[in-house]
């Protein structure tokens, strides 16, 4: 049994069918004309080859190839509608079908900055027999420890349903050569949900997926069960297939293992910033990736990876809070339910760098929005502030929460022939009671989970004290222990899997 | 045996499962006896009705007390309790009364005139039942003519009144002047409730006692029960 995330009764969709249709035909003539700047020698060859206009352009190192609609058709055939994500502990797998609106949360996405909350006192200036506890906070950057930390609060935050490392491990024996090795097993050790994660060296990929299967036990059971997988954003926008990545996600496509092909263009900078303009585009840009994996190994799961921002007023930088993000991405989600494609979407991140009221809003106002709209993994769900410049674990467990009451909101009703008669029923023995109270009806609900407890961080309602009660069940859960990798299956690993520091070593002497 | 059947009313108030047709909490108890059931029952086999009431409602509310002050139950789960041991208390009553027990107390509860509010007063009812009291409620919109026959009749030992708007709280010093008119003012105490009322205004109105929700209002007519 996979993990129930929230199946959405009726999903909000803003796009009536033949907008969708209009959005369709344009991202198609997009990938005609102008087509894409492919920087990519393997990806251009495979694009001509399927028959694929592709000229090359020798003064600036890349061809600009220009695909026929029926092309794109022809490969998003082939790409599967049901994805499995696997799991450590198999109960925690996620089933992504392209044809149903169950949605998943998670994490994400390697930021530099871990934000850490210490309680002080402050006394008034005014009258010093006044004191009040207020959260401080201080960045610092993130390191190994900092993220094996936070898969432990993942694998106890309850609604958080898949894992990607929200920080980058920036200690100084940390090299490109042995990150990615690192990044997996730090996560997978600490955590039995699904990890997904980016790759940083390409020729790392086998040692990754090696490590992946002798925990899952082997290669078939990986297929099975694959406990891991990728994101690659193929395009830097607008419309340029990047070399590194497109060959990475060549590889991995290669390899079977399941893989999010992701666009993140920027409304105003690297996108129209019209609604239209910038569906239509980023829409191309990831069915240009799809396409490429579906011409390279036919079937591979792939994911359908939306990530549009809106450009900052202020600073032409990626923002979050607003409205258009919201629009953008709620088109996205219904754009991959018309090709029955599984998606991979965005919520949950303010632009403000410390948590507090403008952070909530913030991530609330995307929480609800994107879950509505039905998307099967939303990520950047999780303690992300700043743009996605910081994580902050004590802002996770709050998201947690909130996710919760999302999941609740987002239940089906239950409107039924025997729910209807129960409450008739209900009503009329009230009515016949001198109190006439419906108190005690509450509490088999109550207990059933249908009716949602207290807010879990209300102080004495007095005050506000929703982040000195969140930091005290961050510390709870941080000591709450993890399953970690058996010592065997972990001797092993250390074993076959060169670079794993050895301070990552659960077992180790000392 | 006693133990026995003392123990499964003490785990059934905590449930807060009145009779055998209540599923319980989790569901799938239905057709085991509940509270009424087991006291009937109880009684039946000779067991002490003082017993039932120390042994078995008591100790189960203070539990359900601590429950709540864990954050384990809520206030519809201290209802469900409450309410069992209300009717566990109608049951008992005449047995009780035969023993040569007194009471813990009659209480006559009402929503003065003009005010048809009556959720509060009616959860302050029904802790009161469960907390063993016998409590007689008079309803909501009650005038003051109305509530001094009452209690000429029924002689409680408190009267606790209940208004949540500005313009009825006069109405609670109207039925104590009415109360003292017709000679009765020392023959019961008086304490009140509701949203716009506090121990200020109590004491300009010259009721006994204030309760700012159900459980304060337990303590406080416990604290003047053993004044009085
Ligand atoms: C529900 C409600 C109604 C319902 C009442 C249904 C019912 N069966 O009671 C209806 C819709 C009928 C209603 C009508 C009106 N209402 Co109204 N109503 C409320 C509301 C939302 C909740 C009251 C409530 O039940 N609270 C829940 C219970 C559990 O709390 P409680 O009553 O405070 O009781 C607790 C304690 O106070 C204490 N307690 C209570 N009584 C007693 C007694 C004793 C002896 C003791 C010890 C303790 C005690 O223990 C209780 C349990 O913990 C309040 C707003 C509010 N939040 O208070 C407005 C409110 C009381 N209503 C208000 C108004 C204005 C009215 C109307 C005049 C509206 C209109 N224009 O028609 C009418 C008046 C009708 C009338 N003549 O009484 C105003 C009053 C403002 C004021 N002037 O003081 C309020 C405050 C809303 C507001 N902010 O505007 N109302």
């Amino acid at each position: 049994m996979p993990r129930e995330g929230v199946l959405v009764h009726r999903i909000y969709e803003r796009l009536d069918r033949d907008q969708v249709e209009r959005i369709h035909s344009v991202s198609m003539e997009i990938l005609r004309h102008p087509g894409i700047m492919c920087f990519n020698r393997e990806a251009a060859d495979i694009f001509a080859s399927y028959g694929a206009t592709v000229t090359a352009e020798p003064s600036a190192r890349h061809w600009q190839v220009s695909i026929p609609e029926a092309l794109v058709l022809q490969a998003l055939k082939r790409a599967p509608q049901m994805v499995k994500l696997g799991a450590r502990q198999e109960e925690n797998s996620l089933i992504l079908d392209g044809n149903e609106p169950r949605v998943y949360f998670a994490s994400g996405s390697e930021t530099n900055i871990w934000l850490d909350m210490r309680v002080e006192t402050f006394v008034s200036k005014a009258d010093h027999s006044v004191a009040v506890e207020l959260a401080t906070f201080h960045p610092r950057r993130g390191m190994l420890a900092d993220l094996c930390a936070a898969a432990r609060l993942g694998e106890h935050l309850d609604n958080l349903d898949g894992f990607i490392r929200p920080v980058n491990i920036q200690d100084e024996d940390i090299t490109e050569e042995n990150k990615d090795v690192n990044k997996f097993f730090a996560c997978l050790n600490n955590m039995t949900k699904h990890v997904m994660a980016g790759l940083t060296s390409l020729d790392k990929l086998d040692k990754v997926i090696r490590m992946a299967e002798i925990i899952a036990g082997g290669k078939e059971e990986l297929r099975r069960n694959p406990i891991i997988s990728f994101i690659t954003c193929v395009f830097k926008s607008p419309l340029q297939l990047v070399d590194d990545t497109t060959q990475k996600c060549i590889e991995i496509v290669r390899r079977g293992m399941p893989l999010v092909i992701s666009a993140s263009p920027q409304g105003g900078s690297t996108a129209p910033i019209k609604e239209d303009g910038m569906v239509a585009q980023i829409n191309a840009e990831i069915l240009g990736g799809i396409a490429l994996s579906q011409l390279v190994s036919p079937g591979a799961p792939v994911i359908y990876g939306s990530v549009p921002t809106r450009a900052g007023l202020d600073d032409l930088a990626d923002t979050y809070g607003v409205p258009e993000f919201n629009q953008y991405n709620v088109d996205c989600v219904q754009m991959a339910r018309f090709y029955g494609l599984p998606c991979y979407s965005t919520a949950g991140v303010a632009d403000v760098k410390v948590p507090g009221i403008q952070a909530t809003v913030e991530k609330l106002f995307s929480h609800i929005v994107i879950a509505l709209s039905g998307a099967q993994y939303i990520h950047y769900a999780f303690g992300l502030l700043d743009k996605t410049a910081t994580f902050c674990p004590v802002q996770a467990v709050l998201d947690d929460a909130h996710i919760g009451m999302v999941k609740s909101l987002l239940r089906a009703p239950k409107v039924d022939e025997v729910e209807v008669v129960t409450s008739l029923e209900q009503i009329r023995q009230v009515m016949a009671t001198s109190q006439k109270l419906f108190v005690r009806y509450i509490r088999p609900k109550l207990r059933s989970g249908e009716v949602t407890l207290p807010y879990p961080f209300e102080g004495d309602k007095a005050r506000d004290e929703i982040l000195l009660r969140a930091h005290e069940k961050m510390q709870e859960l941080l000591q709450r222990p993890v399953e970690h990798i058996p010592p065997e299956v972990s001797e092993r690993i250390f074993r076959e899997v060169p670079g794993i520091l050895p301070r990552l070593n659960t077992y180790r002497e000392g | 045996m006693t133990n026995d059947i003392i123990e499964r009313i003490k785990q059934n108030v905590i449930q807060g499962r009145m009779d055998k047709e209540d599923e319980g909490f989790n569901g799938g108890m239905v057709s085991q006896p509940g509270v009424k059931e087991l006291v009937q029952q109880a009684l039946d086999e000779g067991v002490d009705p003082r017993r039932i009431v120390v042994a078995g409602l008591t100790e189960a509310m203070k539990i359900v007390g601590d429950k709540f002050e864990a954050k384990e139950y809520f206030i519809p789960d201290m209802l469900a309790s409450a309410e069992t041991v209300g009717a566990a208390m109608d049951i008992l009553a005449p047995y009780l009364a035969k023993s040569g027990v007194a009471s813990k107390g009659k209480v006559l509860m009402a929503t003065v005139k003009g005010d048809l509010h009556d959720i509060g007063k009616n959860i302050v009812t029904i802790i009161l039942k469960g907390a063993g009291y016998e409590v007689k409620d008079l309803g909501a919109d009650v005038g003051p003519e109305a509530i001094v026959a009452s209690v000429r009749e029924e002689k409680p030992d408190l009267l606790g009144l209940s208004a949540l708007l500005t313009t009825t709280m006069v109405a609670m010093k109207e039925t104590i002047d009415s109360l003292a008119q017709a000679g009765l003012r020392d023959r019961v105490k008086v304490i009140i409730g509701g949203a716009p009322t506090s121990v200020e205004f109590a004491a300009e109105i010259g009721a006994d006692g204030y309760g700012a929700d159900a459980f304060h209002a337990v303590r406080v007519v416990e604290e003047l029960r053993q004044a009085s």
